[in-house]
């Protein structure tokens, strides 16, 4: 399993064929409270870059744009109840969707670990 | 005698040892006059009523089958039980009936109470707004004289009197724009929008269908004129500006804006919101402005309600004049005043207008906020011309005062760029750390005000924008600046009591996290679920 | 100026402190040639109180009050007796001269007033949610048919109108369509005794995202929205109730009841009088909590605060246009709060028993003025159904009745062509609203001028 982070402060976990979304630890902390997490449909076709989710605190909401393309397969019922998670656990528990890869290009240019750290200290 | 005031006490004066809220805890939770009071639905019964109606007996009806058989769980109260629960509420609430409410962008000023007692004249208060147009004449002339003095305060050619708020009146003059863009067979897709702006005016733009991109700023807080220029093109519909500014700062380059607009085939929308800092001293006409709305509720003191009722007309230049919606009312040569709808649209237009009235259509039923009409025409006509241009000066004076007798203790950020306009506009600049506007804003709670607008603009870090409006004495002024003031240098010192703050009102500081999380948004009864 | 604190000695101190010399010095930045020079012409000086109440009671005079006439004028704005304690609880000044609640710690008051007013409005309109309410009725309408088009994620862009919605929520509706490239399918009404639910029914396909029904509606007559409803699920679309006399829902079913998913309507007969159509109260509630997010304007929640005491707070709004700017559900703003506390203490003083029996007041009234009315000859009474307000035909033109009668000092209705300027075959009907403030009296008024003019 390979996880990537894009400079939008998401992650993306492959494995074999699926890729699981979330967004980072630094993320959630600028974020505040999350009180409401709105996931895409299931079957939605999304474009790299284009809005696929919308994370809310109190007082903001902030757009999550696709990291990749392709279709959504499934989304995390569990922030229906209790979006806390993604500030408790952002990077497990508090994943949003998953999704078909396609093409693995996609991937180039994406950070790993140690990059999206050094991105995050510069910041 | 000669020993009027013997204890040589007032407030403000120090009393050595005492903090009036330490004291035992009470019975009833209540604190003397800070009295807690329970939710209609904890303490009233459907069975109750405060009303005398005769008991309805079995008739036949005509109801055809949907007669109600459930219960709708509405609990009543007598009267006495009913006056005292919404007194015992209304003591929770700050207002300017009790103090400066200086909230920037809001215009809270005194609300006349002589506009309370005209509105309730049965002539305006019970007429119906159907009535045959024969019956209402009185109604159709306060609508008809109010344009007229909104029209010559701004300069303007037309005024569209229905919108029912400031909002209401974005979306007449954006569809103004639309309409005669789209006579003239000229589809354009984008509406310019300060980041600036208040949000009302992009959520706007994008409801009327427009795509929304933003006008940068400069560093002293104005629109970057030369930028405009530079985006400004044949897909570009209209700009939406607010003058003065949300930074509390006049547009300079209004006119050049307008004239570049104008160029380049698109309107010019002006956010009337801070009118109230040129009233009878500029008239938003000469300045290019095609279309602004006016809120009744700012700037002609209509009461805000608790947010709301409101009302913004909208005065239109020549160019959109033609457009603007249905209903409206009209003077004729021999002194009439005509109501114009769908019916007589058409004809009326051909009559009058040599045809070219072009209505965008009906934004709302029946004719705007009448009962905000006859308060602002009352306000109008109280101040006069001489007393408009002096709310305007007032307005301005205070809010320089409140500027310049702070800003060596608070961060102003464009205090350099000159005067402000009717808003003082501070930042959270030198606050020790982990103290915040946020805090500063709920100590003003504890000091016996109501906050000024915080973190708006969004241009600004941490901001603070303090409107005093023209209806504060100085002496109110110089209380609120000592407050703030000792507020503003605790803030600066690490004050940690700042964090916790409101200590002494009604409620401290509420979770909205919890709140919005799990969303309770109506009363659930348990003996009902 | 009366209503100006300061006075030239303030003034003068206070552009010592500023530095300025004199008031223009705080007006540079405004251009010379857009500076007016004196006060704007035309425009009188300053006036009196006494000389201003003078002026505005003459204009009011000019006008023929509802309470001065036999009347029965209805269409969307009904005239209720409104208790005397409901004006005072609205004038006091904690409530009529506070702000929007934006700092919760000091507007308790208002909050827990808008949570009462929002959990009455959704159990009125058997609904789960209610709003902090609208600008009125016509535009809640356009709200509700903008959501559902959220709802249907844009995916369904045809709004099925019955025809017997109010004309003017009608032409809101279009006007805003213009605009977001919504298809608006909608007819005037016929004039049968029952409305024509299997019409609506058929005009509903697979690409409409919701149908707009008026309950009554604007003949008076009873749609049967249970039926409605199943159809509109059957095809993915939404129904959206309007309810224009709340009143009606202390008699009939309550649309949420029926399956309506949004119910919206306007608010006016309950607190708020007449005022010439403003201000009045658009009341706004979801039957589903699951489409809170997506509602328009603001909500009231309940919460704690640091010392867990219960309180009440704006909340969810990141739905809105000061967080959400471009993307937000609604431009609106404002909404109409002080109307909204004239409802909630006028709904408080009736409670549940006081407005079963004004609802079965209005109706009794109401069938005995459709009675009267029937024997009068060359009119004829179109309804099979309807609460407090019904539709008579009169062979003849309506508005030239209803002027002739006005000149009599008698009310008599709002005719239909007045309402739909477009459809001759609806000019001789004519809208006849009945309330508690009704008298038998009035009833024989109208009759009696109704016989007189069509002999």
């Amino acid at each position: 399993m390979a996880r990537y982070f894009t400079d939008e402060h998401e992650w993306i976990d492959v494995e074999g064929e699926t890729a699981t979304v979330g967004i980072t630890d630094y993320a959630q902390g600028q974020l505040g409270d999350i009180v409401f997490v709105e996931l895409p449909d299931v079957g939605t076709v999304i474009d790299k870059g284009k809005d696929a989710a919308v994370v809310e605190s109190v007082k903001a909401a902030s757009d999550v744009y696709a990291p990749i393309s392709g279709e959504v397969m499934e989304t995390n019922a569990a922030l229906e109840d209790d979006p806390a998670l993604v500030n408790t656990s952002p990077e497990e528990d508090g994943w949003f969707f998953k999704m078909t890869i396609g093409d693995k290009s996609q991937f180039d240019g994406l950070m790993d670990e140690a990059a999206y750290k050094s991105f995050c200290d510069g910041l | 005698m000669s020993t009027p005031n013997a204890s040589g006490w007032k407030p403000g004066t120090p009393v050595e040892g005492h903090n009036a809220m330490s004291g035992p805890d009470t019975a009833t939770g209540n604190r003397a006059l800070m009295l807690e009071e329970p939710l209609l639905f904890e303490i009233g019964h459907v069975e109750t009523t405060g009303v005398d109606l005769p008991d309805p007996g079995s008739g036949a009806n005509r109801l055809g089958g949907f007669e109600r058989s459930e219960a709708i769980g509405l609990p009543g109260l007598s009267e006495p039980e009913t006056v005292r629960h919404y007194t015992r509420l209304s003591r929770q609430n700050y207002a300017i009936d009790l103090g400066l409410f200086p909230l920037g962008s809001c215009t809270m000023k005194h609300n006349p109470r002589l506009n309370e007692k005209i509105a309730r004249m049965p002539g305006f208060a019970d007429v119906h707004p159907l009535q045959p147009v024969d019956t209402v004449r009185g109604a159709l002339e306060v609508i008809n004289e109010l344009a007229h003095w909104l029209i010559d305060l701004t300069g303007m050619h037309a005024v569209a009197m229905s919108p029912k708020a400031g909002a209401h009146g974005e979306l007449c003059g954006i569809l103004c724009i639309r309409a005669a863009l789209e006579a003239r067979g000229d589809a354009r897709e984008v509406i310019l929008v300060p980041e600036s702006a208040h949000g009302t005016n992009p959520a706007t733009a994008a409801f009327a269908g427009y795509k929304v991109e933003d006008i940068p700023a400069t560093a002293e807080g104005r629109v970057d004129l030369e930028a405009l220029k530079a985006r400004l093109g044949p897909d570009v519909a209209g700009v939406m500006i607010t003058n003065p500014n949300t930074c509390g700062l006049f547009e300079r380059d209004m006119k050049a804006i307008s004239d570049a607009v104008h160029a380049a085939g698109g309107f010019v929308y002006c956010d009337g919101a801070n009118f109230n800092a040129i009233v009878g001293k500029v008239r938003p006409g000469d300045l290019g402005v095609d279309a602004m709305h006016i809120n009744l509720h700012k700037t002609f003191s209509t009461p805000h309600g608790g947010g709301g009722p409101g009302s913004g007309p909208v005065v239109l230049s020549e160019a959109l004049a033609p457009f603007g919606p249905l209903p409206y009312t009209a003077r004729t040569e021999d002194g009439v005043v005509h109501l114009i709808e769908e019916e007589d649209a058409e004809e009326f237009a051909k009559e009058h207008f040599g045809g070219a009235l072009q209505h965008f259509g009906r934004m709302t039923a029946f004719h705007g906020q009448m009962g905000m009409f006859t308060r602002a025409l009352a306000y109008i006509l109280s101040h006069g011309a001489d007393g408009l241009k002096q709310v305007a000066e007032d307005a301005v004076l205070n809010a320089n005062y409140i500027l310049r007798s702070l800003d060596d203790v608070l961060d102003a950020p464009f205090g350099p760029s000159g005067p402000c306009m009717h808003e003082a506009l501070f930042s959270d600049k030198g606050f020790a750390v982990g103290l915040s506007t946020l805090d500063l804003a709920k100590a003003m709670i504890d000091e016996g005000y109501h906050p000024m607008t915080m973190y708006f603009p969004l241009v600004v870090h941490g901001a603070m924008l303090v409107e005093p409006t023209e209806t504060e004495s100085k002496a109110a002024l110089d209380q609120f600046i000592m407050a703030l003031r000792s507020v503003a240098e605790r803030a600066k010192e690490g004050d940690e009591s700042l964090k916790t703050a409101p200590h002494y009102a009604p409620r401290r500081r509420l979770d909205e996290t919890q709140a919005a999380r799990k969303p309770v948004l109506a009363w659930n009864d348990p003996d009902m679920a | 100026m009366r209503y100006l604190p300061l006075t030239d000695t303030d003034r003068s101190a206070m552009l010592d402190v500023i530095g300025a010399p004199d008031i223009d010095a705080l007006f540079a930045d405004v251009p010379e040639e857009a500076r007016l020079s004196g006060p704007i012409e035309g425009l009188p000086m300053h006036a009196s109180e006494m000389a201003v109440e003078k002026h505005m009671r003459r204009l009011s005079k000019k006008n023929l009050a509802a309470s001065d006439a036999a009347f029965f004028l209805g269409a969307g704005a009904y005239k209720h007796h409104i208790p005397a304690s409901v004006d005072h609880i609205i004038q006091r000044g904690e409530f009529l001269t506070a702000y929007t609640p934006y700092q919760p710690e000091i507007a308790q008051g208002t909050l827990q007033m808008l949570f009462e007013f929002q959990s009455q409005v959704a159990r009125l309109y058997g609904c789960a949610v209610a709003n902090a309410s609208m600008y009125d009725g016509s535009t809640a309408c356009w709200e509700a048919v903008a959501m559902a088009g959220r709802v249907a994620r844009g995916k369904k862009r045809k709004v099925v109108l019955s025809g017997a919605l109010h004309p003017h929520y009608a032409e809101v509706v279009r006007t805003m369509a213009k605009f977001t490239d919504d298809e608006i399918a909608g007819a005037p009404p016929s004039l049968t005794a029952k409305p024509d639910d299997d019409g609506l029914i058929a005009r509903i396909d697979a690409d409409t995202s919701c149908v707009v029904v008026q309950y009554p509606d604007i003949l008076g007559r009873l749609p049967d929205l249970a039926k409605i409803a199943a159809a509109a699920h059957d095809k993915g679309a939404l129904l959206i109730a309007v309810n224009t006399e709340p009143v009606a829902l202390g008699a009939i079913k309550s649309p949420g009841e029926l399956g309506a998913d949004i119910v919206v309507g306007e608010g006016q007969a309950i607190g708020v009088g007449l005022q010439f159509g403003g201000p009045y109260l658009g009341l706004f509630a979801v039957r589903d909590e699951k489409h809170v997010r997506m509602m328009p304007g603001r909500l009231c929640g309940e919460t704690v605060d640091a010392e867990g005491k219960r309180g009440f707070v704006l909340t969810l709004s990141t739905r809105e246009q000061h967080i959400r700017r471009e993307k937000a559900t609604s431009n609106i703003c404002t909404n109409s709060g002080l109307c909204a506390l004239a409802f909630n203490v006028h709904m408080t003083l009736l409670g549940e028993k006081g407005l079963r029996r004004l609802a079965m007041e209005n109706h009794r009234l109401a069938c005995l003025a459709a009675d009267r009315l029937a024997k009068v000859p060359g009119v004829t009474v179109l309804n099979d159904t309807f609460f407090n307000e019904f539709t008579v035909l009169l062979g003849t033109d309506a508005r030239t009745v209803v002027r002739q009668l006005a000149d009599d000092g008698v009310l008599a209705g709002v005719s239909l062509g007045r309402l739909f300027p477009g459809s001759g075959n609806l000019a001789n009907g004519l809208l006849v609203a009945v309330t508690e403030t009704t008298t038998e009296e009035d009833i024989e008024t109208l009759a009696s001028a109704l016989e007189e003019v069509l002999a």
